[in-house]
């Protein structure tokens, strides 16, 4: 297998994807929203239970790629309990890692979501690495409306 | 696997595009669906449109119009001859067969569906031939039929009669489906329809590039299909429609060659099919058009669809061999698409392992939602075949799938 490949489907990413954590809705959740990616037609949805400004519980449900299901797995574990302005700086980081790299970002500080770095290789990708975090902004705002990729 | 009078690798030679190397492969162009490839002799014809010819058409006295005019209204007898139309004056240039079903839609359509009349199409249309007849239908309170689909992807025959009612006004379906590679009983569907006296519009943008396609041995009404996919270039497309159709139709767009005269009191409109192509045209694509069907007629469509077949055959073969393939469309007609699902890797996983492999594919819903769900998939992954493609190209889609399964087992 080519190096990049290794990349982007390295271990972690596979496994996530086949078994995905917080794979449910949030049974108390008091955010949700709806996210679609129309290139594909993969669609999940992201549930969250916040106390105050914290995110306490979340889940998400929904089809895709293996990268859009790693990526929203993985996002479930490095939210859970943070802030919500820790949420969308952590967003922001792993927006700046998909689209240009892991030099664009401090790595160290990404923990686990680092293995999403191989996206960067693959511009046709970013968008299936981003969907759960687009759909967990909107959430996080307040947006009901569902939020496309496009 | 050869098929007599038909030599792959010189027509391979004819297609630059493909012999390059691509991630460090050589390139497998498995996406003719989608696009086709152009042959050198379109390329050459562009150039040599634009180095000569150039000028707008219909309008100059001078040297260069008359020739741009002549190459333009050449273009169109080309497509005639192609599509076996009775008279060039049916055949209309439009930017692609989106825009000729919108065409339709929009003017034959909205003069002819009224509040409670019915339009029909098929469940396994792309949504260039859903989406133009829900906005007629939303706008005059009429509905939307839709003729299903049963497990190998051919339309449920034993349905259509009922379908066609004393409210239905037009029939629309696509002559090969984009998705599946079905090859719908077009000329039997026709026959019905026009025994009610429902007209027929047919969308051949898969069909005119792997089958020879003779409109008036369909008998349909309207035939609509796209240069790019026919391996001219993008911009072109074609709609066909029966003369004393087209003459009854109101213009879809205004604006100048459309017209006779014009007042501010009032306009004359030109006759078909200048009446349907306001504006200048893309007169350059109707020539580079031109020369792709010149380019299919000296290979000939009969070998080519000859090839696709044993092609098809093959590559059928190949790929149920490989472990955890589902193929979405097994009808017992089909031209070379190959639609499938493996396992439970996501169709983009495949596309993106395949891509490295130098094999391009499409992966996604290929426009046509509602067919993906009634077979219960959000996207399948799609290999489409073409003339220039080889059993090497297949083997190496083969070859491909097998990295996937060790990426993902
Ligand atoms: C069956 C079918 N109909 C219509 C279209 C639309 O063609 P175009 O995008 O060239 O207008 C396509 C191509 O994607 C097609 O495959």
């Amino acid at each position: 297998m080519s190096s990049d490949l290794q990349d982007l489907y390295q271990e972690v990413v596979l496994e996530h994807s086949k078994r995905p954590r917080n794979f449910r809705a949030v049974p108390d959740a008091n955010r949700q929203a709806e996210g679609y990616n129309p290139l594909c037609g993969d669609q999940l949805s992201v549930t969250v239970h916040m106390e105050g400004d914290v995110i306490r519980d979340i889940g998400f449900q929904g089809q895709g790629c293996a990268i859009s299901r790693a990526s929203a797995s993985l996002m479930t574990g490095a939210v859970k309990d943070r802030t919500l302005a820790e949420a969308v700086a952590l967003f922001e980081q792993v927006h700046a890692l998909v689209t240009e790299g892991p030099s664009a970002v401090d790595v160290e500080s990404l923990g686990k979501l680092a293995v999403l770095s191989g996206v960067s290789e693959f511009p046709a990708r970013v968008k299936c690495a981003s969907l759960a975090w687009h759909t967990l902004r909107a959430a996080l705002e307040g947006r009901s409306t569902s939020v496309s990729t496009e | 696997m050869s098929t007599p009078g038909f030599d792959v690798r010189r027509v391979r030679a004819d297609f630059p595009i493909l012999h390059q190397e691509v991630r460090g492969r050589p390139l497998v162009y498995l996406d003719s669906a989608a696009t086709g490839q152009k042959p050198q002799a379109v390329i050459d014809a562009l150039t040599r449109f634009y180095t000569h010819d150039n000028a707008n058409v219909h309008r100059g006295v001078h040297i260069l119009s008359e020739r741009a005019t002549q190459a333009y209204e050449d273009a169109r007898e080309s497509v005639r001859r192609f599509i076996n139309a009775r008279d060039a004056k049916e055949i209309v240039f439009m930017r692609g067969t989106t825009e000729a079903i919108n065409l339709v839609a929009s003017t034959y359509g909205r003069k002819h569906v009224g509040p409670g009349d019915e339009v029909l199409i098929s469940a396994m249309e792309h949504h260039s031939n859903i989406v133009p007849w829900q906005m007629v239908c939303d706008a005059v309170g009429a509905k939307l039929r839709v003729i299903p689909v049963d497990d190998r992807g051919e339309l449920r025959m034993d349905a259509v009669d009922a379908l066609l009612t004393e409210r239905t006004r037009i029939l629309a379906v696509t002559h090969v489906s984009n998705a599946l590679g079905t090859v719908n009983p077009v000329r039997e569907l026709v026959r019905r329809a026009h025994a009610k006296n429902i007209p027929v519009l047919l969308d051949g943008a898969q069909a005119v590039t792997h089958l020879p396609v003779d409109v008036q041995d369909l008998g349909c009404d309207f035939y609509a299909f796209s240069g790019h996919k026919l391996f001219g270039p993008t911009g072109i497309g074609v709609l066909y429609g029966r003369l004393d159709v087209l003459e009854a139709m109101p213009p879809y767009q205004g604006g100048g060659d459309m017209i006779l005269s014009v007042t501010m009191e009032k306009t004359v409109y030109n006759r078909v099919p200048h009446r349907f192509e306001a504006g200048t045209p893309d007169m350059a694509g109707a020539v580079g058009l031109a020369a792709a069907i010149h380019y299919l007629e000296s290979v000939g469509m009969a070998a080519i669809a000859a090839h696709d077949q044993a092609l098809l055959t093959y590559a059928t073969q190949a790929l149920s061999a490989v472990p955890g393939l589902s193929l979405v469309g097994t009808a017992s007609e089909k031209t070379g698409v190959l639609s499938f699902t493996l396992a439970d890797v996501h169709p983009h996983d495949v596309g993106t392992i395949l891509d490295r492999e130098g094999v391009c594919i499409r992966t996604g819903h290929h426009c046509a939602q509602p067919l993906m769900k009634r077979f219960g998939v959000a996207a399948t992954a799609r290999a489409s075949l073409a003339f220039y493609n080889t059993p090497e190209d297949v083997d190496a889609l083969v070859r491909g799938l097998h990295k996937v399964r060790e990426v993902f087992q």
